[in-house]
């Protein structure tokens, strides 16, 4: 079999087909194992999500939904804050759904990646397999129903009278940076939790402050209308803001501006852009370093 | 002890030093493996912030010390220890779950690690998800785990049980599925640790088939253990392990000595004999023997076995009871064999003279060890003992069993009525 999950080079002076065993890390060597797991276990977990329940996918749906429906009923109907007057909260409703979808993933991608690799701890300490699978596995798994939830926002959207646009061909390119963030957190948090079991309540309080410090709720006109410039590029630093705002752009109306448009031009995005990438690479380095030890010290 | 130097090779390969027979399966050179237990546990951010520098003391737990060793391809290679003595550590190093601080590890072919039996196993699943995640956990892809399945199934023989959920299981035959799937792996190299701990006696002769069969197709197997019973039985060689290091290599039975030494300070046998006669009289002796006079440590099934012992007498005694306890390693009485019952009257014996009892056992034993107390008494009910040894010799039988204790030879008939 060519698949062999823990080969070096092989040694000469050995017996052929002779191969080192390495002790346990992030990727291993054969990306082809390592795809295989992080898909068997997130479909595994998918499967038992639904184990047990008449309506299976539909209650993953429901958490959204029913946050969507609560905000937009207060905000539309109660508070009259969001009533689709000014330009740029055209089709708030999808605008609003859209956000929570990709919040939504983010956020089950993260949370549920801090405790992975504990929680996994009986894999961890009997099999010899690239560690990296488990944080990962989770995000994907969040994958398959961001999935799911997004061909829900596009019946909303087109439903509500948004039509197709050329800028839709964006949405791999916006949705790939979310994936990127999320993967990069799930990676720093679940190797960061093995030693420090306080990044659990922490990360919770990040989460919701991360869900008010995007747009989310507000439109960003309204952010733009109430914060200083200086405040508003700190706030365009947070990726979550970009990527949202950006989807909305692209996704449901050009009314609002893109994320370029809110800070006056593309290369002022050059700051959340780093953080994502800059969450990536530490992420996998922080990971990448503890793998080798995970299975002694949980 | 006499019986030692009579002893016979188990296997042919237990003499041919394997480190020179074929190419080296798993080859270790000078691996050592060192733990870091820091002496208070810093899991919150508080505790890290308010002690920066103390985070950094810990103590260095060695767990294994320069471990060289070369095992052969097709070799069953044992190793012992006591617990804590780093046969685990190593074990787990070879199967790359534990990284090597110095030294290093190759292995050729696949490995398939019975650390744990049905690792990862989810209850709320069915047999059928759970073997294909099993297998794949185990290194095949999910192409090869899919075509095995089958071969899985009807190993663990659970075909009419392949849509259940794994919950609604029995555990018996949660560890069949287990089994058959780790073995299903089809791995060149098997590492074993212990997990014939769990299940009964016939699942373990069943796995034990099954690891001796995979030798003979040419797979090595990697078995660690502290049961030197299953040790001797199964390995061509073995490997003492002590506080990390290697202690010594060899022949099965020569490592069990050692270990027992280690354990208990002193050979188990080679202790002076009980003396339970005031008069003198002693057990000089006692072994078991082949039909044709052999002395022997280790019997095929079919074979019939001698009980035999020496007594020294140390008075004169008239028809004395000769008697051979046969017991099990656990403990139970198999057979109690006496000279008045089977033979008759021994006759009359003068002090200084010495007399061998024999006593032959039909081939009914099931595989097992079984150890031998011999014992002399006085004519009567044979309860007063003038000597007796617990324990005195064993023999290991090879063979098949039908899961009893005892095969006896039974004639099956089945009529159309």
């Amino acid at each position: 079999m060519s698949a062999m999950p823990d080969v070096g080079l092989p040694a000469p002076l050995r017996a052929p087909g002779s191969h080192r065993v390495h002790g346990p890390s992030a990727l291993g060597s054969d990306l082809h194992r390592f795809w295989s797991l992080t898909f068997t276990l997130a479909r595994t977990e998918f499967k038992l999500r639904f184990y047990g329940s008449v309506l299976g996918y539909v209650w993953t749906l429901m958490k959204p939904l029913l946050l969507f429906s609560v905000l937009w009923v207060f905000f539309t109907k109660v508070g009259h804050v969001n009533d689709g007057k000014k330009p740029g909260e055209k089709y708030y409703g999808a605008q609003l759904l859209g956000s929570i979808v990709l919040f939504t993933f983010f956020i089950e991608g993260t949370t549920n990646a801090v405790r992975s690799v504990v929680d996994r701890e009986n894999l961890v300490r009997k099999i010899h397999f690239p560690r990296l699978v488990i944080p990962l596995s989770v995000v994907l798994l969040a994958m398959f129903n961001l999935g799911l939830n997004l061909i829900v926002v596009a019946i909303f959207a087109i439903s509500a009278g948004v039509r197709p646009m050329l800028s839709w061909l964006e949405l791999p390119l916006i949705v790939g940076a979310l994936i990127v963030f999320a993967a990069g957190m799930a990676m720093l948090l679940s190797a960061l939790f093995v030693h420090f079991r306080d990044i659990q309540p922490i990360w919770e309080v990040v989460a919701q402050i991360l869900f008010y410090a995007s747009p989310v709720i507000i439109s960003i006109q309204t952010v733009i209308a109430k914060v200083s410039p200086t405040l508003l590029h700190v706030y365009m630093l947070n990726p979550l803001a970009v990527i949202f705002q950006q989807f909305r752009h692209a996704m449901i109306t050009n009314a609002t501006p893109s994320a370029g448009e809110v800070l006056g031009s593309w290369s002022a995005l050059f700051g959340a852009l780093a953080i994502v990438v800059a969450i990536f690479v530490v992420g996998f380095l922080v990971f990448n370093r503890a793998a080798a030890r995970i299975a002694e010290n949980l | 002890m006499s019986t030692v130097a009579t002893t016979p090779a188990p296997s042919p390969s237990a003499l041919s030093p394997t480190a020179h027979g074929g190419p080296a399966a798993v080859s270790i050179e000078g691996v050592s493996k060192t733990f870091r237990l820091p002496h208070q546990q810093y899991s919150t951010l508080k505790e890290r912030a308010l002690h920066p520098f103390r985070s950094t003391d810990y103590d260095e737990l060695n767990a294994v010390k320069d471990v060289s060793v070369e095992i052969a391809t097709g070799e069953f290679f044992g190793i012992v220890g006591r617990n804590g003595s780093g046969k685990s550590t190593l074990l787990k190093c070879i199967a790359g779950i534990y990284g090597v601080d110095a030294g290093r590890i190759s292995i050729a072919g696949r490995l398939s690690p019975f650390i744990e039996l049905g690792v990862g196993f989810n209850m709320d699943l069915t047999a059928r998800d759970n073997v294909i995640i099993n297998a794949i956990m185990l290194g095949l892809s999910r192409r090869q785990a899919r075509a095995r399945f089958d071969e899985v199934i009807a190993f663990a023989e659970l075909e009419e049980f392949i849509d259940l959920k794994l919950k609604n299981y029995s555990s018996g035959m949660l560890v069949r599925l287990a089994f058959a799937t780790s073995i299903e792996v089809d791995a060149e190299i098997l590492l074993i640790d212990e997990v014939l701990a769990v299940g009964d006696a016939a699942f373990q002769q069943k796995c034990f088939e099954q690891f001796y069969r995979l030798k003979r197709e040419g797979r090595t197997i990697v078995f660690v253990s502290h049961d030197m019973y299953s040790v001797e039985r199964f390995c061509d060689r073995a490997m003492l392990m002590e506080r990390g290091k290697m202690v010594q290599i060899g022949e099965p039975r020569a490592i069990g000595r050692a270990y027992h030494k280690l354990n208990f300070g002193q050979l188990p046998h080679e202790a002076p004999p009980e003396d339970r006669s005031a008069s003198g009289t002693t057990i000089a002796d006692a072994w078991f023997e082949s039909a044709g006079g052999d002395r022997i440590t280790s019997a095929s099934q079919e074979d019939t076995l001698n009980m035999c012992f020496e007594v020294r007498f140390g008075e004169d005694l008239d028809d004395p009871v000769f008697a051979a306890t046969l017991r099990t390693e656990l403990g139970h009485t198999i057979v109690v064999a006496r000279s008045d019952q089977h033979g008759g009257a021994s006759g009359s014996f003068r002090a200084g003279e010495t007399a061998i009892a024999r006593f032959s056992l039909p081939s009914w034993l099931t595989p097992s060890r079984y150890t031998l107390t011999p014992s002399l008494a006085r004519e009567g009910t044979g309860a007063d003992a003038l000597a007796l040894v617990e324990d005195m010799t064993s023999v290991v039988v090879h063979g098949t069993t039908s899961g009893g204790i005892l095969e006896l030879p039974i004639e099956a008939r089945i009529e159309r009525a």
